[in-house]
């Protein structure tokens, strides 16, 4: 336990030692959040509600979706796959930590401070800016945990698709595949509920939603009570299961290197 | 050839004094450096990390531009006219590798020959020259990411060579490498400076590069040149001294050995230092055998750190 | 200026052959380039799927602007989007080693890449293209043509101001290279939807400020045949070569001045 939080603590300060490449960060969001929101904005010209929706729904979810990509980490991650690609995965593979648990410590100190000056900043622009909606405090609570569940979620895929490299020499195509896929059904790009139902139906039995879309309907209160407890398990159930699927590829990623020598 | 007449250089850099505040602190990498060299001459530019050699081989390049002085290479003034003077000098920077790292060392070359605009019968010349003197045909075809430090090295001094500088600054060139591929790589210069008459400023941490291709040497520290003369003076006056480390039976009273002294004794240990031209390491290990029983024994040469601290610290040898 | 371009054709004509050796990756990074690259058009087409316009632009309309904006942001990545990786250069110190070669330096680092698999996103705008222009019905002619064939590369020269100016922040600072690309595919995005969806203040803003309104959204008002929502001179819809001029000449002169501190403030 003592270890998970020290490896937290170094997820944590590896990304704050580079404050001036974080504030850049956070402004390059800021313009993203901007014309999202404005894009969305000219279509609710046309219509006051879309899939349970409302304009102030959409500005808002915009904006917590800036807030989320870094603290979750949506736009890929290839560290795992770099380190197995030049052999350093021998000595984590030594140490006392397997890297799927190092891995998940680290992230959930990275998490907050991305939440924090790469999450935030932009979405207090926002608020000045536009006119956002605000969570009941349970909702918020619930968002609290619902982000935690996300980022887990969010590692294990990374931590799956990385793992390719133990098979794959050019893994890059696996990385940019699932990248790419996971991009689409996460809710990033736009809410789920404006996908047509065939879409809607494929993003419903991924993982994905359980990244972008799942935290923001709970920050927005789109569930409620039952409703509320089932999305939630729903994002712990995949946490679990991805977490599982990646034990499963280390150990036979490993038993591959040792028996061929890296 | 090259001319520098009280260059200086210094670096604003903000150090923290408190949580917030910082203070502007200069710093004075070069600080009134004046000194000549002529066409033809191969000098060697040392003094400790820091002193600010790599600053004056820069300002001499044209990479940074003096705070002050007058600084004249092949008649170009290196600040103001850079692309000119590229064309007549060739640099080489010790860790960085200007050959490019995914192509096949020909190509490097290739592209070379184009950016300098070498004309397409010198080029095959100079390349068949390189090839021959340095060997380069084994790997001719490799890419450079997979050469070994010694074939890089070689491929760097073909690259520079190429377009047939009047003047080449090389940086560390001999570092990490072997023995043989060293003697290759002074035989090398020794061969360029000789035939075309190529004039060479090498930076150097290594005394025997110095010895073997230097017939002058500039030496530097905290900035200010602390000596200008021959390598052979250098040699004699500091280098010529060695110190036979001798391991005793038992601990003894200091040696008196003729053409020696003792510098330092720890336990049955003594370190006895003597001139090149007064002793022979054989001779001592006689003499010392012939008072005490010898175990074993070492012969340390003088590094250029301590020929410079020497100097250093006797002041007005310049 | 011929000896320029004969070193550029070399120097880039290495890259290239080093990157086609892998035929299969390659073909494998340009695919997928091409796909990530139309993540950005289903969010174009999944807008159009719940409402007939946006902000009185038909799908096709938007889609012929989107296109005009990949294609034209695709070029300019295919020849300057290594541009994202010069904070490394200065931080290794391999800046130095440009300068000492007898070519300009801003010359030297834009040849040092063509990165082929930006092709994959080109494609794309291709694509989109077409489909933009088999559902409009424009009056085409000479005017209209012209303005199609120069609209992409003016916008292409805009974008590689950007891009260079924004490098020159190394110069000064190594880690702002994400403020970059706040930039370059922050305006992008920004260009692949019509202008009219800003408020008026941003408009204007994108309009005087930073050019980005004259990368393909005027031009596309005059092929397109449709009104200036700010109401501006006519004039400035052929104005995009004039635009993507000043912008170049802009972004060389910061490149000066960043090397002239560079090589003041030592290396």
């Amino acid at each position: 336990m003592r270890l998970d939080w020290e490896l937290a603590r170094r997820g944590y300060r590896r990304y704050a030692a580079y404050p001036a490449a974080t504030a850049a960060g956070a402004f390059t969001n800021t313009i993203f959040g901007f014309v999202q929101a404005y894009i969305l904005l000219a279509v609710y010209r046309h219509r006051v509600d879309i899939g349970g929706y409302s304009a102030a729904d959409v500005v808002t979810y915009v904006w917590l979706a800036q807030a989320l990509i870094m603290t979750v980490h949506v736009f890929g991650w290839q560290e795992l796959a770099l380190r197995i690609r030049d052999g350093s995965i021998a000595t984590d593979l030594a140490r006392p930590i397997d890297p799927l648990r190092y891995w998940l410590a680290f992230d959930l100190g990275r998490a907050p401070y991305h939440f924090l000056f790469r999450g935030v900043p932009p979405f207090v622009i926002g608020a000045l800016v536009f006119d956002l909606r605000y969570p009941s405090p349970g909702d918020a609570v619930a968002f609290a945990v619902s982000v935690t569940l996300a980022v887990v979620v969010s590692l294990a895929f990374r931590f799956l698709y990385n793992s390719a490299a133990f098979w794959l020499l050019d893994y890059r195509g696996v990385v940019t595949f699932s990248i790419t896929v996971s991009l689409f059904f996460s809710g990033m790009i736009l809410p789920l509920a404006f996908f047509p139902v065939w879409l809607r139906a494929i993003a419903h039995v991924l993982p994905f939603q359980s990244i972008i879309q799942v935290p923001i309907d709970v920050y927005l209160g789109k569930h409620a009570g039952a409703s509320l407890a089932g999305v939630l398990v729903l994002q712990a159930f995949w946490a679990l299961a991805l977490l599982a699927l990646g034990r499963a590829a280390l150990a036979a990623g490993t038993r591959k290197l040792v028996i061929q020598g890296g | 050839m090259i001319e520098v007449e009280g260059v200086e250089k210094s670096f604003v850099t903000w150090r923290k004094t408190g949580r917030l505040r910082r203070k502007r602190i200069e710093v004075h990498a070069v600080a009134d450096v004046t000194f000549s060299v002529p066409r033809g001459q191969v000098v060697g530019y040392i003094g400790p990390n820091g002193a600010g050699k790599s600053t004056t081989v820069k300002m001499l390049t044209g990479i940074l531009v003096p705070s002050a002085g007058r600084i004249s290479v092949g008649g170009l003034e290196p600040s103001r006219q850079r692309i000119q003077l590229a064309r007549r000098i060739g640099a080489m920077f010790g860790q960085r590798i200007q050959l490019w790292w995914d192509l096949p060392l020909i190509e490097s070359f290739e592209l070379l020959r184009h950016i300098y605009r070498v004309p397409a019968d010198r080029f095959r010349e100079n390349l068949a020259t390189y090839r021959e003197v340095l060997d380069l045909d084994p790997f001719l075809h490799t890419p450079v990411r997979q050469l070994s430090l010694g074939q890089r090295v070689r491929g760097e001094l073909s690259a520079v060579m190429l377009h047939d500088p009047e003047i080449v600054f090389l940086d560390e060139p001999t570092i990490g490498l072997d023995v043989v591929a060293k003697e290759r790589v002074r035989e090398f210069l020794t061969k360029v400076n000789a035939e075309r008459g190529v004039t060479v400023m090498l930076t150097t941490h290594d005394l025997a590069d110095i010895e073997r291709l230097c017939s002058r040497i500039l030496m530097i520290d905290h900035g200010r040149l602390i000596y200008d003369g021959t390598v052979s003076e250098l040699v004699d006056r500091y280098g010529g001294e060695r110190t036979l480390v001798v391991d005793l039976e038992e601990p003894a009273a200091p040696l008196d050995v003729p053409g020696a002294r003792v510098v330092k004794v720890d336990g049955p240990r003594q370190w006895l230092r003597f001139r090149r031209d007064e002793a022979s390491a054989a001779e001592l290990t006689a003499a010392v055998a012939a008072r005490a029983r010898l175990i074993d024994l070492a012969i340390e040469e003088t590094d250029i750190e301590d020929v410079v601290r020497k100097i250093y610290t006797s002041g007005t040898d310049a | 200026m011929v000896d320029t371009l004969v070193v550029y054709r070399r120097l880039i004509g290495a890259q290239v052959r080093s990157q086609l050796q892998y035929r299969a990756s390659f073909a494998l990074d340009l695919f997928g380039a091409f796909l990530i690259s139309f993540l950005d058009f289903l969010a174009v087409l999944v807008i159009f799927h719940n409402v007939p316009r946006l902000a009185e632009w038909s799908v096709h309309e938007v889609a012929f602007l989107y296109a005009a904006s990949s294609i034209s942001f695709a070029l300019c990545d295919l020849a300057m989007g290594h541009l994202d990786d010069f904070p490394k250069k200065i931080r290794d110190g391999n800046f130095d080693l440009l300068l000492v070669r007898p070519r300009g330096t801003l010359f030297q680092v834009i040849a040092a890449d063509l990165a082929l698999r930006r092709l994959g996103k080109f494609a794309q705008g291709v694509v989109v293209l077409g489909y933009a222009l088999s559902g409009l019905h424009i009056h085409w002619d000479l005017g209209r043509v012209a303005m199609l064939v120069v609209m992409v590369p003016a916008g292409s020269v805009v974008f590689g101001s950007v891009w260079v100016t924004g490098a020159c922040l190394a110069f000064w600072t190594t880690e702002g290279g994400e403020f970059t690309n706040a930039f370059t595919y922050g305006g992008n995005f920004l260009t692949q939807y019509p202008i009219d969806i800003y408020s008026t203040w941003a408009r204007r803003f994108l309009a005087y400020l930073v050019p980005m309104a004259f990368v393909c959204y005027f031009p596309a008002l005059y092929v397109l045949d449709k009104p200036d929502p700010l109401g501006l001179p006519s004039f400035l819809r052929f104005s995009s070569p004039l635009v993507a001029a000043l912008a170049a000449l802009v972004a060389g002169s910061v490149w000066r001045l960043a090397v002239r501190h560079y090589r003041s403030a030592g290396g």
